[in-house]
């Protein structure tokens, strides 16, 4: 089987046919607003994901107009949007931190995560395991509800006072202490509040995933077996549960150093604003694994089943990205060379952050070691999936630039690091997720997409983020600082290509959102194995969509089989 | 790679040019502007009506032209970003010339040959094993040979990068020296001030040069290219950083309010301003010049607005400039007990800005 035990060893799962007629659906609002169905709930998080996506896209689509040229176009006209009346230049200008802020934070806490953990995590993990759900139902319902609860939060802020604007204009690193007396007013409280709210959702989501994933597999499905999207996800949930909490407690501090008087980031008061950063990273380089190591899973999926072998090294794999959940602990202050650290410490954090390209890259050779000498079918899935693989290669490689202490002395704070994590999450984890969404789309709707519009969200997709982000390496090495709303005149050629790739990527988003209204309307009804052969997890042994309650009856993976 | 090496030919030639400019420019370079003036400008920086400001705008511009300021004028693509530019800056600094080396020789051929050779690989089980050309796929799974020389490889590339990286950090961490000239750089909302604790403690504000069609973003600064010395929109300031060239240079940077970042991409120097702290970086920079740089950390509103320009010096020029200044004294830069005394007077002021200050090369030291 493509990424766990192999196929003849699990049996067909006909009875669960036999069960849909018991299936008893709740009325619509007990259904999805008490849901505690672990389907529902992945739907409602993509639901929620695409709609929190749309709106930081359009930040971004904002942000990338002002910068189509130099000087201040837009900003005041959007700074009337957020509800300035007669903004001064210092509040047009605050506007801009407040577009950077909410994109940043929407697209990573309320985009990414919801989708791949939220989403796909809920939907998967119980069908992958045999499992008829997740260990904590109610939990999971409440974890979904804190997020948006969260994402209101996050709004509100950017319509009330933050500093001399409206809207908190921090950065989605919250950096102490333009976040505590450099930013007055309710602004800032209520984006802190909102990752408060975040978090311990998935710090509840992290716990109901391990319980799960520890205690409800099938039976004969040892953790040895276990595909390797559950693999990814089981690891990404011990780096929420680890991280999330440090996150947290800075965040606390910052609410106590703004409102209550204390000094845990003012240096006034014997406190130290780069505590803060060390804190923020200890959490925030785990992060970005959050968001791609649930792609990776993802990827070894689509690409076994498209190349109908089963997955190269599948104990490489998943020790790879327990190697890179490991070593992302311990590598958090290449996010601070320039904040004065001495140079064993720099030496140190160079070598460890290296270190990282190593299991990354067992995991892209192991992905062309499974389609070398496979049955290469190009589907849909199939075109995203190698699309990632190239570009999070790209965004790797100059990954492995930025991790020399001596070199980001110039890099640290441009383009070229917005470049990067872009590359490794707009076209990394981004193009993943539409990789598992054109992979599962018909599993969870019961519709086929178009393949044709499928192809050409790709093509359209991938040629729209390369032509945004690929310049920025160039302004980045030219030397143009990250969060700035205007440039020198020198940065206008590569600044105003990159808007352009704003407009093809998201001309690109129509045609997906019309493969959608395609599959709802004219779409083929999708049968339980749509893909074949090299689909082999348990999800493709249910119907499309899967009963309301599966495996009633518990799967029975044979123990002798091996990989 | 291709970019760095036209970079490094382009700027073999600019350099002869901008070292003739620079030694033709040099003897004309002297003080900008009267540090009372600007500190008076920044008390005045509070929030102002957007009429008196325009018109304060249009005083200062029509003023401008009258009496031309004595000060380098920079050279076109030297310490600046040119039009279309695809890699680094072209580096001025003594270690700035090995990290581009780093970057253009070491890795940036690694990555572009690791980035293409897995596109080759993707580009070639596309065309070998797509369903028409091998229809019935192979089940191998494991091959230890492989796992181990793609583990060892990356290994291997790593070490390899590590050595010259590692050997950067090493070379940027050597203190300037005890007899070094001191330079404070505080970083402020929005704009920098240079103290020059060795030549008599006086300070200079630096203000960006106001842009012309837009608000007035610094009250009581001209707009720019009023003057024949100006360089580049959004990066010429009032008062530049002057500094020496051919020496150690101690740079001592914090920050008054929140943090900011002094980066100057041409020279290799990048190090945060940070409220309490002393940052402690030596900078040595190689010929006279112009060299722009930006704040590089999130300050606020105007966090664009706060641009550097340091006008680096032959040393008896700098010296003749630090003598304009009110206040400016030269004292026995080279008589050696002097020079020693003077740099233990900078460091013993380093604790006195704040509880929390400290000097990192003194953690280094030992």
């Amino acid at each position: 089987m493509a990424t766990t035990a192999p196929p003849e060893s699990i049996p067909a799962h006909s009875d669960d046919h036999a069960h849909d007629d018991h299936d008893h659906k709740p009325a619509f609002f007990a259904r999805w607003f008490m849901s505690t169905n672990h389907k529902d709930i992945g739907t409602l998080y993509l639901i929620f994901a695409i709609f929190a996506g749309l709106i930081g896209g359009a930040f971004s689509g904002m942000m990338r107009v002002e910068l189509a040229e130099p000087g201040i176009q837009y900003l005041d006209t959007f700074a009337r949007w957020f509800g300035a009346v007669d903004p001064d230049f210092n509040a047009t200008l605050h506007t801009w931190n407040v577009l950077i802020t909410a994109h940043g934070l929407i697209m990573v806490f309320f985009m990414v995560m919801p989708a791949i953990i939220g989403g796909f995590g809920n939907w998967f993990v119980p069908l992958m395991i045999g499992a008829p759900d997740m260990a904590f139902p109610r939990m999971n319902n409440i974890s979904f509800w804190m997020t948006v609860a969260g994402f209101c939060s996050l709004l509100i802020s950017a319509f009330v006072p933050g500093g001399l604007g409206i809207g908190s204009g921090v950065g989605w690193t919250v950096y102490a202490p333009l976040s505590t007396y450099g930013s007055q007013g309710p602004s800032t409280d209520f984006a802190i509040f909102a990752l408060h709210l975040a978090g311990a959702a998935s710090i509840m989501g992290a716990i109901n995933f391990i319980t799960t994933i520890l205690n409800m597999r099938a039976p004969g499905m040892t953790i040895h077996k276990m595909p390797l999207f559950v693999w990814s996800v089981l690891v990404t949930a011990f780096l929420l549960l680890l991280a999330l909490p440090v996150l947290a407690a800075a965040i606390t501090m910052l609410i106590t150093d703004r409102n209550f008087g204390t000094t845990f980031f003012d240096p006034a008061g014997g406190g130290d604003p780069v505590l803060y950063q060390h804190l923020f990273w200890f959490f925030g380089h785990p992060e970005v694994y959050i968001m791609i190591l649930p792609g990776f899973g993802i990827i070894s999926h689509i690409v076994a089943t498209f190349s109908k072998k089963p997955v190269f090294g599948y104990l490489g794999m998943a020790y790879a990205m327990v190697a890179i959940g490991v070593v992302g602990f311990i590598v958090w202050a290449h996010h601070m060379y320039t904040t004065g650290m001495s140079v064993n410490t720099k030496m140190y954090f160079t070598a460890a952050t290296m270190v990282i390209a190593v299991p990354t890259g067992i995991k892209i050779f192991s992905w062309v070691a499974t389609m070398w000498g496979g049955s290469l079918e190009f589907k849909s899935p199939m075109v995203w999936a190698m699309g990632f693989i190239f570009l999070f290669t790209v965004g790797g490689v100059t990954g492995v630039v930025l991790a020399n202490g001596g070199v980001d002395d110039v890099l640290h704070d441009t383009y070229y690091v917005v470049a990067h994590f872009h590359y490794v999450l707009s076209l990394g984890a981004v193009t993943a997720l539409f990789a598992g969404f054109y992979y599962w789309f018909p599993k969870m709707s019961g519709r086929m997409h178009s393949e044709f519009l499928s192809h050409l969200h790709f093509w359209v997709f991938f040629v729209g983020v390369n032509t945004i982000f690929f310049p920025q390496h160039f302004l980045g090495l030219q030397g143009m600082p990250r969060r700035y709303p205007d440039y020198a005149e020198a940065y206008a050629y590569w600044n105003e290509i990159s808007t352009i790739g704003y407009m093809i990527m998201a001309a690109s988003l129509v045609i997906w959102f019309a493969n959608i209204i395609y599959a709802f309307t004219a779409g083929k009804k999708a049968e339980d194995n749509y893909w074949g052969e090299g689909a082999t997890t348990l999800e493709w042994t249910l119907s499309s969509p899967p009963p309301f309650h599966q495996f009633e009856t518990l799967p029975v993976i044979d123990e002798k089989a091996v990989h | 790679m291709i970019f760095g090496k036209h970079a490094r030919a382009a700027s073999r030639s600019l350099l002869a040019l901008g070292m003739g400019l620079a030694l033709f420019a040099a003897p004309q370079a002297a003080t900008a502007a009267n540090p009372a003036a600007a500190s008076a400008a920044l008390a005045e920086q509070a929030q102002v009506d957007d009429a008196a400001v325009a018109a304060e705008a249009q005083a200062s511009e029509a003023s401008a032209p009258a009496a031309p300021i004595d000060r380098m004028k920079p050279t076109e693509g030297k310490g600046m970003p040119v039009a279309k530019g695809l890699g680094l800056q072209d580096q001025y600094s003594k270690l700035g010339g090995y990290g581009a080396w780093i970057h253009d020789a070491v890795l940036m051929p690694i990555i572009t040959v690791i980035s293409l050779f897995v596109l080759f690989l993707l580009i070639w089980v596309v065309a070998r094993y797509n369903r028409r050309a091998n229809p019935v796929a192979s089940k191998t799974s494991h091959n230890t040979l492989i796992e181990v020389i793609w583990i060892l490889v990356p290994v291997l590339i790593l070490a390899g990068i590590a050595v010259p990286s590692i050997d950067l950090l090493a070379k940027q961490f050597k203190p300037a020296g005890a007899d070094a000239l001191t330079v404070k750089v505080t970083g402020n909302q929005w704009n920098w001030s240079y103290t020059y604790p060795d030549n008599g403690e006086f300070e200079l504000v630096s203000n960006m040069l106001n842009l012309p069609n837009y608000p007035t973003i610094n009250n009581g600064v001209r707009v720019v290219k009023t003057d024949p010395s100006d360089g580049p929109a959004q990066l010429e300031v009032d008062n530049r950083l002057v500094l020496p060239v051919g020496e150690p240079i101690r740079m001592q940077i914090t920050a008054s309010d929140v943090i900011h970042s002094f980066a100057v991409p041409s020279l290799w120097f990048k190090l945060d301003a940070v409220p309490g702290r002393i940052n402690e970086k030596t900078l040595q920079i190689d010929e006279p010049g112009v060299y722009y740089g930006q704040c590089s950390e999130l300050c606020g509103p105007k966090h664009g607005y706060m641009p550097i320009a340091i006008e680096a010096l032959p040393r008896d020029e700098y010296n003749a400039w630090v003598l304009k200044q009110a206040g400016g004294v030269i004292d026995g830069q080279d008589e050696a007990g002097q020079a020693a005394d003077d740099a233990a007077g900078a460091e013993a002021d380093a604790p006195a800005e704040g509880e929390a200050a400290q000097t990192e090369s003194q953690a280094n030291d030992a």
